[in-house]
């Protein structure tokens, strides 16, 4: 798939709490076809200090309107910066980029787990399994309720499990140890989010058998293979996060 | 109808830009965005004899105006280059260069040679100057005696067009320029990445694995300018001037101050485009002064009071 840059417009940007905020785009050409799990780079405008892009994974799409939906964690000047843009500015992106998690064998029983933003690619991986057939569980954890995002949509897609760390909302403690954990069994775990996050999951899954996959998010300047700087360590040597990745098998990463 | 073309002995390039190594993969990487065979060249990644993994993650920060890398020349060897990057990449109707790289003055004859074989490459740049490798690289750079010896020994071996690129992290660039021309190098390219650091203080440590990395982008380029005056005003041979160009006006200055031609690097990062947005740029400059060659404005600033 041909990958572009372009200029798109916001048509919405939507603050969802004091951490997170959801960027709506429209493009002028046709969307491509997306695949849950790849990313864009946006470039930040006005500072210095904001020198390259962000790589910012596809939260969801609507063909329909010829929009897709980037759901962003302020972290920084960048992140910041993107914030405060308003409806009707334009956003540099270049597009689609990465590969995409795989999909599951038939009558799968399948978990998307999701820490803090890393439930963003979720919604769209969510939305593309259900639209297939599957009825995922979902396990999200946040560091306290004020940091929760909406989550009906997701409650379209499949029954959702939530963990805080102080325990305000959901099971208290870190996602890892939610009762999910040993009251089901899955056959496939889609997992997104803080780097400990999905060693913990990666290593749940190895010592139980269970298929796993992991969308990383390592820094990155160029997001097309180029500079080699978002490297991560393989079975098959290193390889870039950005052009082989975001979304690996666990078997590949020497986790 | 504006002459853009410039030659470095007797290779010809139809235009002035030309893409840094490192930072354009092989070209491919960037087909999606533009006509690679638009430009005057294109340096490919650094190439090592044996395969290369490079440093360890992370191996990159962004710093005002720029960014810190320490990726260590990560590559696939020569081996590979040949049997599987070469065939992909020799279609392309622009000058292909490969830079090479080192531990030892032998690696680097060895390199020179094997590409000598290699019909559509016209041109070796002589990598003396990488400040992320634990052998060679910049210590060839840095010391004068070892510039000249690695020099001499390529340009007994290598038949071809010889671009040799210095480092900036030396006391006086021109002796380094002086001692490779002297050694039969047909130009010179410069500046590599100035050495540099970063720390998380959060996390107190630092932000590369590496600890020091080589600082790129626009904060790099009044320093890579003022050392491409220099060296262009020291040798007869032609100059590659690079270091933090982002636009058009940015290339000009490097132009003006002496350099045939440059190599856009950091900035295909931020705008994949940022090459050809340069290239033409240039000629709606030359047309817009009323030059009819590229030529007129090499070196402008050093002819006129």
């Amino acid at each position: 798939m041909a990958k572009r840059i372009e200029d798109l417009k916001i048509i919405e940007n939507k603050r969802l709490n004091n951490d997170f905020f959801v960027l709506e785009l429209s493009a002028n050409d046709k969307l491509p076809v997306f695949k849950p799990g790849q990313f864009v780079q946006v470039r930040v405008d006005g500072s210095p200090k904001t020198f390259l892009r962000r790589p910012i994974s596809i939260h969801d799409v609507d063909y329909g309107r010829n929009t897709f939906k980037l759901l962003i964690q302020i972290t920084g000047k960048g992140t910041k910066t993107l914030s405060k843009l308003s409806n009707g500015d334009f956003l540099n992106l270049i597009y689609p980029l990465g590969n995409s998690f795989g999909l599951p064998d038939k009558n799968e029983k399948i978990l998307l787990v999701g820490g803090g933003c890393g439930v963003a690619p979720l919604l769209f991986l969510g939305k593309y399994l259900k639209s297939n057939g599957y009825v995922p569980d979902i396990l999200f954890g946040f560091r306290n309720s004020e940091r929760i995002i909406e989550l009906e949509e997701y409650l379209e897609i499949g029954k959702v499990f939530l963990t805080t760390e102080d325990g305000s909302r959901g099971e208290k403690g870190y996602i890892t140890s939610h009762s999910i954990f040993s009251n089901g069994t899955y056959d496939k775990i889609y997992c997104c989010g803080p780097d400990s996050m999905m060693r913990a999951i990666a290593g749940y899954c190895k010592k139980n058998n269970i298929a796993c996959e992991v969308s990383l998010e390592n820094l990155m300047a160029c997001g097309i293979g180029a500079c080699l700087c978002c490297i991560v360590d393989t079975v098959n040597g290193n390889l870039c996060t950005c052009i082989d990745g975001p979304v690996f098998n666990i078997t590949e990463l020497k986790w | 109808m504006v002459n853009l073309g410039f030659s470095i002995g007797d290779l010809h390039f139809k235009n002035p830009v030309l893409t840094a190594s490192g930072t354009f993969g092989y070209g491919p990487e960037f087909d999606d965005f533009l006509d690679v065979s638009r430009l005057g060249g294109i340096v490919v990644k650094g190439t090592t004899l044996e395969p290369r993994e490079g440093n360890l993650y992370p191996r990159m920060a962004e710093t005002p105006s720029g960014m810190l890398n320490a990726v260590g020349l990560q590559n696939k060897g020569i081996d590979y280059f040949e049997k599987n990057i070469y065939p992909s990449i020799s279609g392309y109707d622009t000058n292909i260069i490969v830079n090479i790289n080192g531990s030892y003055v032998d690696d680097y004859v060895t390199l020179a040679e094997r590409i000598n074989t290699l019909d559509k490459i016209p041109a070796v740049e002589l990598n003396i100057s990488c400040p992320n490798v634990k052998m060679g690289g910049m210590a060839f750079g840095t010391n004068l005696d070892s510039a000249r010896e690695v020099t001499r020994a390529v340009r007994a071996a290598y038949s071809k067009i010889l671009i040799v690129k210095l480092s900036p992290n030396v006391t006086n660039i021109v002796d380094f320029a002086k001692v490779v021309e002297e050694e039969g190098a047909d130009s010179i390219s410069l500046i590599n990445t100035i050495l540099g650091m970063s720390i998380d203080v959060e996390k107190m440590r630092p932000a590369l694995s590496t600890i020091t990395g080589g600082l790129s982008g626009p904060a790099i380029k009044p320093v890579a300018l003022r050392m491409v005056w220099q060296v262009a005003k020291a040798v007869k041979i032609p100059v590659i001037g690079m270091g933090g160009i982002m636009t058009t006006s940015d290339a000009l200055e490097f132009l003006l101050a002496g350099a045939s031609a440059v190599q856009i690097g950091t900035a295909s990062f931020i705008d994949p485009q940022a090459s050809i947005k340069i290239l033409e740029g240039i000629e709606k400059y030359l047309i817009e002064k009323g030059f009819s060659e590229i030529k007129e404005i090499v070196g402008y600033i050093n002819r006129t009071k």
